[in-house]
């Protein structure tokens, strides 16, 4: 079993992360998500991400761990990237290996489904219009009903 | 003594990231009340149940007493991920 949890202002390496998680011959499962800044509505030239360091790391951790609790669980990684990050890039990592996919699909889904909602991270995005601090969605709080 | 930290919108409302003061003994509501008093930006950043806040860096209700050499920590909701 190994976790890792990654914050920095570089740009993910995706086929990286992908290659850690895939080292264990005895897991039959490794699902993986990667969250992107969108460019479709608002016309958004890049977004700046805020966070509470120590807090972060604290709070990924918690999470981390619920999840174990939950599923039986081999490889967990959770990279989020903060300061300035252009459109179309990644910004958020996360990826879950074990024996079967029930629990992989389901764990990623959790770990993302909880950061959303407690991870001390803030959006300020900036487009053609003009910067502005991103709102929490109520769909965000409502999807952490599914998990009791 | 204790650390109040602010982020994001409410940093930016505020006009400061960090201070120290004497709140020992209070609750966070009555921290936040203490606040308020500063001015009108204080006032409109600071509102209970908008705002979020975290007891060295833990998460925590307006409920809780402040004890010496506590970092308080205020923000508004999370958009991360």
């Amino acid at each position: 079993m190994l976790t890792k949890i990654e914050i920095g202002d570089h740009p993910l390496d995706i086929n990286a992360l992908n290659a850690w998680l895939n080292q264990s011959p005895q897991d039959g499962a490794v699902v993986t998500f990667v969250g992107k800044v969108r460019a479709l509505e608002t016309e958004t030239i890049s977004l700046y991400l805020e966070h509470y360091q120590g807090m972060t790391e604290k709070v990924l951790t918690h999470i981390v761990k619920q999840a174990r609790e939950r599923w039986s669980l081999n490889r967990v990684v959770v990279v989020h990237r903060v300061g300035e990050i252009l459109a179309n890039q990644s910004i958020v990592f996360v990826g879950v290996s074990s024996g079967h996919r029930h629990a992989a699909f389901a764990a990623a889904e959790f770990i993302m489904d909880i950061l959303k909602n407690e991870a001390p991270f803030w959006k300020r995005e900036k487009t053609v219009d003009g910067e502005y601090w991103v709102k929490a969605k109520d769909t965000d709080k409502a999807s952490l009903a599914k998990w009791g | 003594m204790i650390t109040i930290r602010f982020f994001a919108q409410i940093r930016e409302l505020v006009g400061t990231s960090e201070l120290t003061l004497e709140a020992d003994g209070l609750t966070i509501s009555q921290l936040l009340y203490q606040l308020a008093q500063r001015g009108d930006k204080w006032t409109m950043a600071l509102k209970e149940k908008t705002v979020l806040c975290a007891a060295n860096k833990q998460l925590v209700d307006y409920q809780y007493l402040i004890n010496n050499g506590d970092e308080i920590a205020f923000f508004p909701p999370v958009t991360g991920g």
